[in-house]
């Protein structure tokens, strides 16, 4: 008897689950293409806004280096949670009163940019501290040595720094789109339609939470275990020419 | 006295004025006239807040020892169970574990009335036991990560010496290995508290009343959105500060 | 100025996709309520408020968008400009109104107690005193809840369905929600546990009366528009005729 409702049981997830109505498996993909989109945009704002940070930390005045100081402390003690609920709540007010003020009138903001916006400034509060890290353990040689050659200092950043310091900013950066694509659930709480808001309309809507609560996290760990390897293979290639750190030969 | 100084400098000056200012601003011209109704309430989910905090902290780090233990020296059948562990706790949200476990199993309940007539039944109803659980496992699922390495660093000559003065197996890992294991996780136990914290108020979606959700409930019942925000922000960075203070304080204590 | 000119480019290339011509927006609970909206699982809404907001934004000669937000803070994305108006089953009450304009109501809904069948539980405070009692919060029944059942245990969801959920669950004793909502829960398969209990004793000054759309202060273009569309399709049958397709019985009265 047991097997057989197993596969019964399983029989009555993998219809839930199918692809087209009345399966809701192409609602949980849609949602996790949101996730995904989100995660990117404010994987990459946050790099953006971090890479700026950790210049401004360690070449800036004393005033910039306080105010990112605060940014990152403030950012970093605060439940993503409450920060996404203030920044998605005050982000559209101000856009929207800066857009007034100088005679644009209203602007839209989807969903999406909402995100991205919110998650990024989060984002990057700790890829600052990342690429801070990063940019120090390069040797101070290396730069004065492209220094020395006259080359200009955005060069020296583009054609030095950036790739000296891929090596080191990898796996920490690597550990950061793994919290964008798992922050991006947060989402759900502001009532946008990513994996785990589809997930649960899903599961309220047939009362299978189970299955569907499972499949979403088989989703996100797919997800996780893809991008270890692919990230495995960055800090491959960003290592090549070092010598290993392993030990064996020195 | 070096702190002082360090803080006497002009631009700070200046900036610490402008920030009095712009806390001065915000007592006068953002409302708070809703405080003393909801301070009783808010004193009690600020409680709650720490009560999940150090009792999914302290519980999480007990299982997160044998966890890392079974990762490091364990043999197979116990290291593949926790490596499994920890990749899936470390690969999913933390909001879906916490509605897997709270709606999930929920959802199992009424199929089985024997559960409802059973001791523990009272403990199945409330809500705080999921989110000590969900939070738990969290942090050992985490932790455990740290402490496999923390395990593996640990210098091999000392437990060698250990073994060849006939310490028992036991008293060796009670006496030296643990606490050389703790000793090297001790800084980013801190740090990894404070996403403990920061983890605290997602047990508000399964309707655990911390501070978060009082201040959700100020919102809901007055409208006014960003002073309730604002004040648990300033909240949880007090408390992550005094969580890092004590780290620091505990940190130097232990010899190193 | 050169500076905020770059500013502006700044913002303006960041909220790429701004519109001229404005959509309304009008913003629903991102949650099931059927048989009011909820979603099918092909990703459309489906249900009686859709197709009345779609009634009534024809009539209006309205170009509407609908906008899943999340119920608890539907209020702060009206006034945070996220949505110009919230057709999402909120009642009209005098604290709402105290921060948001209303139209006129489209339909209305008494307030009701559901509980398990073999519970012996009226809907008074006296009978649910010392009961776990489930709602939904920012609703009326939330309101009412604090101010009626002081003796009972208040436990409050993100969504009606939570709660719903918990019943089933047999985690609460007793939900207070919309009586037609629960109408179709309490009809449906896993709602099979439960019953109305009945409703709630009337309190207009916290239930409201009726439901109808949430817009900004101010905005009484939209305002009298969607008071326009709402007389339409009152008057021409289209809302009989809506209602007709859910229900047996009308769920509208002056």
């Amino acid at each position: 008897m047991e097997p057989i409702l197993e596969t019964l049981g399983l029989a009555e997830a993998a219809q839930l689950l199918s692809l087209s109505p009345p399966g809701w498996g192409a609602n949980l993909l849609r949602g996790l293409a949101n996730s995904l989109q989100i995660a990117f945009g404010a994987f990459g704002l946050g790099l953006v806004i971090g890479l700026f940070g950790a210049y401004g930390k360690l070449n800036g005045g004393p005033i910039l280096r306080d105010l990112l100081a605060i940014y990152t402390t403030v950012i970093r003690a605060v439940p993503e949670l409450v920060l996404i609920l203030i920044l998605y709540y005050v982000g559209s007010d101000l856009i929207n009163k800066v857009a007034s003020m100088m005679g644009y009138g209203r602007i839209e903001i989807s969903g999406v940019v909402a995100g991205i916006w919110v998650l990024g400034v989060v984002q990057g509060a700790y890829s600052t501290e990342v690429l801070r890290g990063a940019i120090k353990a390069v040797p101070p040689g290396q730069i004065e040595a492209a220094r020395a050659f006259g080359m200009p200092a955005f060069m020296t950043m583009r054609r030095v720094t950036i790739p000296a310091m891929m090596a080191f900013a990898t796996p920490g950066l690597a550990n950061l789109w793994l919290i964008a694509t798992k922050d991006t659930a947060l989402l759900a709480i502001v009532g946008f339609s990513e994996l785990t808001l589809e997930t649960r309309q899903a599961a309220s809507s047939t009362r299978a939470y189970f299955t569907f609560f499972v499949a979403a996290g088989a989703l996100y760990l797919m997800v996780t275990l893809f991008s270890g390897a692919v990230f495995g293979r960055i800090e491959k290639w960003a290592r090549r020419g070092q010598p290993s750190l392993k030990g064996g030969h020195k | 006295m070096t702190a002082l100084r360090a803080l006497m400098q002009p631009h700070r000056i200046v900036m610490m004025a402008l920030f009095a200012l712009l806390i001065l601003w915000c007592a006068i011209s953002l409302r708070w006239d809703w405080i003393p109704r909801y301070m009783p309430l808010a004193l009690e989910g600020m409680w709650r807040t720490i009560w999940i905090l150090v009792v999914t902290s302290v519980l999480g780090f007990l299982l997160a020892v044998p966890l890392g233990l079974a990762q490091a020296v364990g043999p197979w059948y116990l290291a593949m169970p926790a490596r499994t562990f920890c990749t899936i706790i470390r690969g999913t949200p933390l909001l879906l574990q916490i509605w897997l476990l709270y709606y999930g199993l929920g959802s199992l309940f009424p199929q089985y009335p024997w559960i409802r007539s059973s001791e523990l039944w009272p403990y199945l109803r409330q809500a705080w036991p999921y989110a000590v659980l969900a939070l738990t496992l969290s942090y050992a699922g985490y932790e455990g990560e740290v402490m496999r390495g923390a395990f593996a660093g640990v210098n091999k000559g000392q437990l060698e010496a250990a073994r060849s003065f006939g310490m028992p197996r036991l008293t060796m890992f009670r006496r030296i290995w643990l606490p050389l294991a703790v000793r090297n996780v001790l800084p980013t136990l801190g740090g990894e508290t404070i996403l403990q914290l920061k983890a605290t108020p997602l047990v508000a979606t399964i309707t655990v009343i911390d501070i978060y959700a009082v201040s959700s409930r100020v919102r809901s019942d007055t409208f006014i959105v960003y002073e309730p925000l604002l004040l648990l922000a300033a909240i949880y960075m007090i408390i992550a500060g005094l969580i890092t203070l004590a780290f620091r304080r505990f940190e130097n204590r232990v010899p190193g | 100025m050169k500076k905020t000119m770059l500013a502006a480019a700044t913002i303006a290339a960041f909220v790429a996709g701004a519109a001229a011509a404005d959509p309304v927006k009008i913003g629903i609970a991102a949650e099931p309520y059927p048989p009011f909206a909820s979603p099918d699982s092909a990703g459309n809404w489906v249900g009686w408020e859709i197709e009345v907001i779609n009634a009534v934004c024809a009539a209006a000669e309205l170009d509407c968008v609908l906008t899943p937000v999340a119920w608890d803070g539907i209020i702060p994305s009206l006034t945070g400009q996220q949505i110009d108006a919230i057709m999402a089953s909120m009642s009209i009450t005098e604290e709402r109104l105290k921060t948001i304009d209303f139209s006129d109501p489209y339909y209305n809904t008494p307030a009701v107690i559901v509980a398990d069948k073999a519970m012996d539980i009226e809907p008074t405070p006296e009978s649910l005193a010392g009961k776990i009692v489930g709602i939904q919060a920012s609703t009326i029944h939330q309101a009412y809840a604090q101010e009626y059942f002081k003796d009972s245990e208040l436990r409050i969801y993100q969504t009606q369905d939570e709660a719903n959920q918990d019943l089933v669950a047999g985690r609460i004793d007793a939900t207070q929600a919309d009586s037609i909502a629960m109408a179709d829960f309490v009809a449906t398969e896993a709602g099979g546990c439960c019953e109305i209990k009945g409703p709630v004793a009337n309190d207009e000054s916290i239930l409201g009366r009726g439901v109808g759309a949430g817009v900004r202060k101010g905005d009484d273009a939209l305002r009298e528009a969607l008071n326009k569309g709402i007389a339409a399709i009152l008057a021409d049958g289209t809302h009989e005729k809506i209602t007709a397709g859910y229900f047996t019985t009308s769920i509208y009265s002056k």
